[in-house]
């Protein structure tokens, strides 16, 4: 198997880096705004969040789905990165990478068991509709980012694609995912596999 | 170990295995260095995908989250890793296969082993990796003595792969003074044999660490005081164990 040696792709203050798009110029790196939280600085905090708190709450919300369980959900996640700041440890990931997958980890854990407490009845069906994504105001630098992205994604088999997004954005089990796409059991994980090693390549996040 | 674990990499970045797939896939990652960078580059990848769905929660919520971390202290520091380098799934050459057991009593020791860790560590069968490419986790129960020696930020590792495709890992954090063996994929012991562990005291001295559970996916704390070892081995021993090696290691680990 190749190796591969990680290079973080953005610490919150890189303008193409994939950081936050709140304060991009700020001087500080989120890794820097971390470290001082670890120290018992809140005010270093509050401007971590001010500038992760739109990507956590997004992804969160776009898992999670009902807004009212995504800012419980979104709130855990911050307490969670506030109680674990001195554990990151920048020669293992970028700061965000680190978050998000805190933050995607409790999105999917509240939409399991949720789940599995209401038995997939029919109203999770319906109030499971579609996030509006919020183009419009906030997220100008947001929006070349996501722009970058979905021409990363456009590089995907279809197959890999909707694989990626069931398991990400829907926090599917690559077993359900199969099923979802009347894939053979065992190849829905190839091609999350697949399909994020293609991502992380045109995205160009490691080298 | 049916399938090929590895491909559950990508998978495992995006949270998208039951329980148990869980567990199984981070009992493999202790032992595969490989797939620990492959998940780290993987969520990065992922982490981009947020980038699409940018939403800022209501204004409210930061007036909440600043309430609520002001209850709560940050955990402390782990402490600093020493600073290591290699990736941690070497493949060693002929003597990390299992032996058919050539037991010759009486010509085994401490002197001989001693000279087959030499030999290897010339031939370069080990490398010794930093342990936990992974970032801790949001916290569930408290960790057991196992997790952690493995989440220890002084943790080092010295992986090698089987015959057979099995891997056996030993992670070792000085700062706690214990050492884990984590395996994946290991063949049942012959018939009326056990595979028992052992650590090198700094005398060179061979010191039973224990019997390995029957099963090929273990996580097993070595029993003795790992701060001062020089090695770790396994082998293969009638059951109930030895009080000495009898037989040449299938794995040896060095610390030094």
């Amino acid at each position: 198997m190749a190796r591969f040696s990680v290079v973080p792709s953005g610490d919150g203050s890189s303008p193409e880096g994939g950081a936050g798009p709140v304060t991009p110029d700020a001087g500080e790196t989120l890794a820097d705004l971390l470290a001082q939280a670890a120290r018992g600085d809140e005010g270093a905090f509050g401007v971590f969040y001010d500038r992760t708190s739109a990507r956590v709450h997004g992804l969160v919300r776009r898992v999670v789905r009902d807004p009212a369980q995504s800012e419980e959900v979104t709130q855990e996640v911050f307490l969670e990165l506030w109680r674990q700041s001195s554990r990151f440890d920048p020669s293992r990931g970028s700061v965000l990478a680190w978050a998000l997958t805190i933050a995607h980890r409790k999105a999917v854990d509240r939409v399991r068991s949720s789940e599995a407490s209401r038995g997939r009845d029919a109203s999770y069906g319906a109030a499971a509709v579609d996030v509006a994504h919020d183009h419009t105001s906030e997220a100008a630098v947001g929006r070349l980012e996501a722009e970058r992205v979905r021409r990363a994604l456009d590089t995907l088999t279809d197959a890999q694609r909707r694989a990626i997004e069931l398991a990400y954005f829907s926090g599917y089990t690559h077993t359900e995912v199969a099923s979802l796409l009347s894939l053979p059991l065992g190849t829905a994980k190839t091609r999350i596999r697949d399909g994020l090693i293609r991502l992380r390549d045109t995205l160009g996040v490691t080298s | 170990m049916t399938d090929d674990i590895h491909a559950l990499s990508g998978a495992y970045a995006v949270d998208a295995l039951d329980d148990l797939e869980r567990g199984q896939f981070e009992r493999h990652l202790a032992g595969c260095a490989a797939c620990r960078a492959e998940v780290a580059s993987l969520r990065e990848a992922a982490a981009e995908l947020a980038a699409g769905v940018e939403l800022p929660p209501p204004p409210a919520l930061r007036g909440s989250v600043m309430d609520a971390i002001g209850a709560v202290r940050p955990l402390p520091p782990t402490p600093v890793a020493p600073v290591s380098t290699g990736d941690g799934d070497a493949t060693g050459p002929g003597d990390t296969r299992l032996p058919s057991p050539r037991v010759a009593p009486g010509s085994t020791g401490p002197t001989r082993w001693r000279r087959v860790l030499v030999a290897a560590a010339a031939a370069g069968v080990f490398s010794v990796a930093g342990v936990g490419i992974w970032q801790a986790r949001d916290d569930g129960p408290a960790p057991t003595l196992a997790q952690q020696v493995l989440d220890a930020s002084d943790a080092s590792r010295a992986s090698q792969t089987l015959q057979g495709g099995a891997t056996a890992a030993v992670v070792r954090s000085p700062s706690l003074g214990r050492a884990v063996l984590v395996t994946t994929g290991m063949p049942a012991a012959p018939e009326g044999k056990v595979y028992q562990l052992w650590l090198q005291t700094a005398d060179g001295r061979m010191a039973s660490a224990g019997i390995l559970p029957a099963g090929a996916d273990q996580v097993v704390v070595l029993e003795g005081d790992a701060r001062t070892a020089t090695a770790a081995g396994i082998s293969i021993e009638p059951a109930g164990g030895s009080t000495q090696p009898t037989t040449e290691p299938i794995a040896l680990f060095s610390f030094t």
